[in-house]
């Protein structure tokens, strides 16, 4: 006869309480398999999952006693794990999350990693002045970042963004180039995991070949043209893609100095912490695209529309940054 | 390397504890593949397939002029579609289906947290945003070399999100029907156990083999067995019996 159907007396008794339990677990696998939304859901039968997952927690050491390695056992450990996954759930509310966000998260963070946003900007003008210097001295250095085809446009003193909206229609510009300024963003963002590396180069790069090319095209007398184009857009790009970079020395600086921490711990945190700015990132670099896409290329905007726009966009975003356009009702 | 950890553990409060399997490599890679087939082939697939339209309706080739100096019309409905299903296949399904994408349901595995829980937004989107360093510097490798190395197996964005890969562990609407008293003289949940398996392994044990358990079981139970019949038919009876004692499927 086999083993399991020798089963000594008290097993037997409860091995037949076990069996009385499995209307409570198809009760269970049954609220499991029609819940809703928390919020949506009855009071009366959360109160009863969380009760019946309870009881789930005594019924599974028992028959692992009983029988280990039984399908009952497994069929149990499947069932608490979906109740677990089901009481354990945050709460899906998105619009309330999406509100403290940009109401409260951002602006925190904003103040907390401004040492960060320093050494970002300071290393992106730095660079940039860099860059600016060494094509002003070594003109030849120019096509280390522009093309030949650039070059020879400069030099025959046209802009390679003149009649730009004549070869590509405004939205699909825009669309290509805010897609590339999130990409190079969150890339700014990302490599930070390099311990930081990363987003030096990418911040350092940026730089570089902005104070070269203004370099570059003042000595064909043609930096304010390129400023002209630059302004309405450039001011939040420029930013966001600070901010970004700062959020990746941020992540740097976790591997470097986990503290108490351990490092992956440090790194995970620094991620969810610096990573509240990225939101941010990405809707501006959307406005900034359509700036870029409608307005910079477009000649019948005067130098002072364009200065309005850009600094203005740059204001609407230090105001949503330092929670001056949405106050937090939070007390600190 | 890391000490491999294959098993995430749950406790809930008053200390039972379930282990989840982590997904390996292995899993992780299959998952990939079919995932990368899926959106190569649906991004392909409306790149040529719009392109020969709209070739067709110009009365042109497939491709002729087709990319040079794109206007609106092409890019929105030829090149921006296909670009968007491929970057945005994984971040947009791993959103929609909470971690479980074709290609990983096909791997029987999903995403979840740390704490086993399924993962919010957030943690979808950062453990997507991470893939521009994973996919390094081509083919993943920064990623597979990353899964290789760490304790659970993740690369660098399940890192960052606080996240990893686990086997999904299904459990039936009816699982628990078997192991009810459907009567009187039913047979017990040891019985039921050794039944199940019994049944489960039918087709690859030898008829007489099955039969002679079967039979043992049965009248363990207190039931009768037939008499004067041949060998296969014993044997289907004791089949017929054993499902109809434990209420499983036929297999």
């Amino acid at each position: 006869m086999p083993r399991a159907l020798e089963a000594p007396r008290d097993d037997q008794t409860l091995a037949h309480w076990l069996r009385r339990r499995v209307p409570d677990w198809q009760r269970l696998s049954d609220l499991l398999g029609q819940q809703r939304d928390r919020a949506d859901e009855p009071h009366t039968e959360v109160i009863e999952l969380v009760d019946r997952f309870r009881s789930l927690g005594r019924d599974l050491s028992l028959a692992r006693a009983l029988m280990p390695e039984s399908s009952l056992s497994r069929d149990l450990e499947n069932l608490f794990l979906k109740a677990h996954e089901a009481v354990f759930r945050r709460p899906g509310q998105l619009r309330a999350q999406l509100v403290e966000l940009f109401r409260d998260d951002v602006p925190r963070v904003f103040h907390e990693l401004q040492a960060s946003i320093w050494i970002t900007v300071t290393l992106f003008v730095g660079t940039g002045i860099l860059g600016w210097l060494l094509v002003s001295f070594n003109p030849e250095l120019a096509s280390l970042f522009a093309s030949e085809r650039m070059i020879e446009e400069v030099q025959r003193g046209e802009l390679w963004t003149d009649d730009i909206l004549n070869i590509i229609p405004s939205s699909v510009l825009s669309i290509q180039i805010m897609a590339n300024n999130i990409v190079v963003s969150l890339f700014a963002f990302a490599l930070g995991a390099l311990y930081g590396l990363g987003t030096i180069y990418i911040i350092s790069l940026n730089g570089f070949m902005i104070g070269g090319i203004f370099a570059f095209t003042a000595n064909y007398d043609m930096a304010g043209r390129l400023f002209n184009f630059v302004i309405a857009h450039g001011v939040v790009e420029l930013s966001v893609i600070c901010l970004a970079g700062a959020a990746g020395i941020q992540l740097g600086h976790s591997l470097v100095h986990p503290g108490l921490k351990s490092r992956i711990t440090a790194f995970r945190d620094a991620v969810k912490h610096a990573g509240i700015l990225l939101p941010v990132v990405v809707v501006f670099l959307v406005g900034a695209g359509v700036i870029e896409g409608y307005i910079s290329p477009d000649d019948s905007y005067s130098l002072g529309v364009r200065a309005a726009v850009g600094i203005g966009y740059g204001v609407v975003l230090w105001a949503v940054l330092s929670g001056r356009i949405w106050p937090s009702k939070r007390k600190t | 390397m890391a000490r491999i950890q294959d098993e995430l553990q749950l406790t809930s409060t008053d200390a039972t504890a379930v282990n989840l399997p982590i997904a390996g490599t292995g899993s992780r890679s299959y998952a990939f593949l079919i995932d990368w087939h899926i959106r190569v082939i649906v991004a392909l697939a409306w790149l040529i397939g719009t392109a020969a339209l709209l070739g067709l309706m110009e009365g042109k080739g497939l491709w002729d002029d087709l990319f040079e100096n794109v206007g609106s019309f092409v890019f929105y409905v030829v090149i921006l579609p296909p670009t968007l299903i491929y970057f945005l296949y994984h971040p947009v399904l791993e959103v929609a289906t909470k971690g479980r994408t074709p290609g990983k349901r096909a791997a029987g595995i999903r995403v979840v947290t740390v704490e086993g829980q399924t993962p919010d937004l957030s943690a979808l989107l950062i453990r997507n945003i991470f893939r521009l360093i994973d996919s390094l510097p081509a083919l993943y490798i920064v990623g597979l070399v990353s899964v290789l190395l760490s304790a659970r197996q993740v690369r660098i964005g399940d890192m960052a999100a606080g996240t990893l890969l686990a086997y999904e562990k299904k459990l039936a609407s009816n699982a628990f029907e078997r192991f009810a008293a459907p009567r009187e003289g039913a047979l017990d949940l040891h019985a039921v156990e050794v039944a199940q398996d019994l049944l489960q392994r039918w087709k690859s044990l030898a008829p007489e083999k099955r039969s002679q358990i079967a039979a043992k079981l049965i009248t363990s139970q207190g039931e009768e067995l037939p008499n004067n019949v041949s060998k296969r038919d014993f044997d289907r009876e004791m089949h017929r019996r054993l499902v109809s004692l434990t209420h499983a499927p036929r297999t």
